[in-house]
């Protein structure tokens, strides 16, 4: 029962999406107005961006901005603060290649609460490898990193492999990042804040929703310029009264009319 | 950097770059010319291209010396050549054309805009048919749909309802754009990339739901834009008030487009290995194609509207696309690309000669074609001749393209898709035949309504309209043109996705 739960909370981001996509095209179907429909294709356009956007977004992430001297510092930092976590997270972000024995050696060293937690992500981790979903890491050791540090950045399980992939193209460098993002969440509040600056969100899924965005508000400024013209036209913007206008331009009186007279003509 | 290693870019480069000058130039007979010229340029270009991939292979382009799979890719193959070479060479006889049918239809102030339009739109589907990378197929193909929902909307100069049937193309169009790109996402979820080839790699021994729902997602928003029965509901109103230039390239070129990129994903994205492709075949695509063809026939042999009855037969004819491609074997896909290929010359006819017709009769009712013979002898031969390949008579194009569909229907087994496929050409013999009687037999009118002067079309529509009335017969004497082409074309395709299901 409680794994049924969590299963459904941790795709909250899902549900959200899902419920806002429905909503959007109830309104396109459902409504007569020409205005509200463009605003239900909005809304339904809206539900997709967040969609794509969730799907790049790790835990603790920040906006994927290189920012080369801050990790030195900050690793520095970390080092002084944290003594052998630090060392661990250092050797990390300056060899990237090394990101996995890094990250042995910091659960090593670690005499801190974690290090039970840590090896269990060392376990965990070629778990998703097998599933495929991890394929892309340049070599083992960073995987391990990889899978470490999302393990405890808490990212939803089901997802974190999702969100891997798309990070971990980012290149080694950012996977010994993320390595170190992770201890700094799971081992030392000092490190905490100086390390979290380098977890890195995917940025692709962002971009392409830019570029979608674009694309939704000129669909916006189309379809709303269509309805001026469309009240120029009519006189109205509500589908059935449009629909009711082309009968009578056509046929000489509406559906409903015609109806009527055929029905009194019977009578 | 020499103009041949740049040429694959050359045929989107050329359009887009022209398109916003043509807004600033002045209105009248300028834009129409600028806008000629590079059409032709970028026809020129996709001759090129083809001659290239038809004698050294496939084409890879990296946009800005990006390697794929992080930079966008163009690929360039026999199947999406013959199609580039399809949208450029439609584009350059509409182009001449539009000039006359123009002036009249749409406001004289909006010429530079529609020209502008126009080119947009082509620089669209060229992209949408080019480029190597998924997510670059949704922005082109917004890019396209976006000008074609103001090119339609400018026929409301002559008839108020272009703007609804543009409305409701734009929120059927906009609803498919965006499962096509929920479809994407649930893809790039599963293997993160959007690299088509690279997409194609990660994808194999992937048979989960998240793919399934991602192909399914992908299917429903190509239907809805090349109006796959029964999603075809905004397709009839937006060709017929459309103008008739613009009716003319779309419905030669749009749809094709998108079945294009039915075909492109489902041989070179996914592949047969995966079960829901078979399934989407046998349950999807071939029902409904064979549905298509007989429902959209008979409804357009009951419109009044000559335009109108066209748009029902194009529902009808990408019925017999889809059929090709569901018997999922070489002979099919070939049916299917010769298809694609041919209905865009004779539809692109019909719907020209149509325009021709509206130049001078002011309407498309088929009021308007009575007695057409004796006042528009050229124009009349030229819709005959292109209604009768629309039928499959032999020496037009129609026929060599229910040729190979017979073909491939009775080697796939589905011999009763043979039957049905000659019943359904029957009653296209019914409507044609229907509008041939009315040209052919009944009096002109003399006053009234439909009365026009006994003039023909001006040369400048007549001219681009028998090139393609010629090309239906060129095309359907020279079979081996087209048919070995998409032959080669569709050994590529069923090879990359790894032979029959």
């Amino acid at each position: 029962m409680d794994d049924w739960l969590t299963f459904i909370l941790e795709r909250y981001n899902y549900w959200i999406v899902i419920m806002l996509m429905m909503t959007g095209l109830y309104i396109v179907f459902a409504r007569g107005n020409l205005v509200k429909k463009i605003v239900g294709l909005n809304i339904f356009q809206t539900s997709v961006f967040i969609y794509y956007i969730t799907i790049g977004k790790i835990v603790d992430g920040t906006a994927p901005i290189y920012m080369g001297g801050e990790l030195e510092a900050a690793s520095h930092h970390g080092g002084k603060e944290a003594g052998g976590a630090g060392h661990g997270a250092e050797a990390a972000a300056h060899d990237a290649a090394a990101a996995g024995e890094a990250v042995h050696a910091k659960i090593d060293n670690s005499a801190l609460d974690h290090g039970q937690e840590l090896k269990d992500a060392l376990k965990h981790a070629p778990a998703p490898e097998e599933g495929g979903s991890l394929h892309e890491l340049p070599d083992a050791g960073d995987k391990i990193a990889n899978a470490m540090g999302d393990h405890l950045g808490k990212t939803p399980p089901a997802d974190a492999s999702g969100f891997d992939v798309g990070s971990a193209a980012g290149g080694a460098h950012d996977a010994a990042g993320n390595a170190a993002g992770g201890v700094g969440d799971g081992a030392a509040d000092a490190l905490h804040g100086a390390m979290d600056a380098v977890v890195y969100t995917n940025p692709l899924p962002h971009v392409l929703i830019l570029t979608a965005i674009v694309v939704g508000v000129a669909t916006t400024a189309v379809g709303l310029a269509l309805a001026v013209r469309i009240r120029e036209a009519y006189g109205t913007i509500e589908e059935d009264e449009l629909e009711a206008a082309d009968e009578i331009a056509e046929f000489g009186h509406a559906a409903g009319e015609r109806a009527q007279a055929e029905a009194g003509a019977g009578a | 950097m020499n103009l041949i290693a740049q040429l694959p870019v050359l045929p989107i480069i050329i359009p887009i770059v022209a398109a916003p000058i043509t807004l600033l130039l002045p209105k009248g007979r300028v834009p129409h010319l600028w806008a000629c010229l590079f059409s032709w340029l970028t026809f020129a270009a996709c001759i090129a291209l083809f001659a290239e991939v038809s004698s050294t292979g496939p084409i890879s382009y990296h946009l800005g010396d990006w390697a794929p799979p992080i930079g966008i890719e163009y690929y360039i193959d026999l199947a999406n050549a013959l199609v580039l070479l399809l949208v450029s060479g439609i584009a350059a006889v509409v182009f001449p054309y539009a000039y006359r049918s123009v002036q009249l239809e749409v406001d004289e102030r909006q010429t530079p805009l529609f020209y502008g339009a126009l080119l947009i739109c082509m620089t669209g589907l060229l992209g949408v048919t080019i480029t190597g990378d998924a997510f670059n197929v949704f922005v082109f193909l917004e890019i396209s749909s976006l000008s074609g929902y103001a090119l339609i909307a400018m026929g409301a100069r002559r008839d108020r309802r272009a703007l609804t049937a543009a409305f409701n193309y734009l929120v059927m169009g906009t609803i498919g754009a965006t499962f096509f790109v929920i479809g994407l996402g649930l893809l790039y979820q599963a293997t993160g990339t959007l690299n088509m080839a690279d997409l194609a790699d990660r994808l194999i021994g992937q048979d989960n739901r998240m793919v399934e729902a991602g192909f399914a997602f992908i299917l429903v928003g190509m239907g809805l834009k090349l109006a796959m029965f029964p999603m075809h509901l905004w397709l009839p109103n937006a060709y017929t008030y459309a103008p008739s230039a613009v009716t003319a390239f779309m419905a030669a070129t749009a749809t094709k487009v998108a079945v294009y990129v039915i075909i492109r994903f489902i041989f070179s994205v996914f592949n047969f290995d995966f079960a829901f492709i078979g399934a989407a075949f046998t349950y999807v695509l071939l029902p409904l194609g064979l549905a298509g063809m007989f429902v959209a026939s008979f409804v357009a042999l009951f419109q009044e509207d000559v335009k109108r009855m066209l748009a029902y037969s194009s529902v009808a004819q990408i019925g017999y696309m889809l059929l090709g491609l569901s018997f999922a074997t070489v002979e099919g896909l070939t049916a299917t690309l010769v298809h694609i290929f041919n209905h865009a010359l004779m539809k692109g006819a019909l719907f020209m000669a149509v325009g021709c017709v509206v130049l001078r009769a002011g309407s498309h009712s088929i009021y308007a074609f009575a007695g057409l013979s004796k006042r528009m002898p050229v124009t009349t031969w030229a819709f005959l001749i292109s209604g009768l390949s629309l039928i499959g008579v032999p020496l037009t194009v129609g026929f060599i393209s229910k040729w190979y569909l017979l073909q491939a229907a009775f080697e796939a087994g589905h011999w009763y898709a043979g039957f049905l496929i000659v019943a359904s050409s029957l009653i296209a013999l019914a409507y044609v035949g229907r509008v041939a009687e009315v040209m052919l037999l009944r009096e002109p009118a003399e006053d009234g309504k439909y009365a026009m002067p006994k003039e023909e079309a001006p040369l400048s529509m007549l001219i681009p309209m028998w090139v393609l009335v010629a090309a239906n017969i060129y095309f359907g004497v020279r079979t081996d043109l087209t048919g070995g082409i998409a032959q080669r074309a569709a050994e590529t395709l069923m090879s990359m996705a790894g032979g029959a299901p």
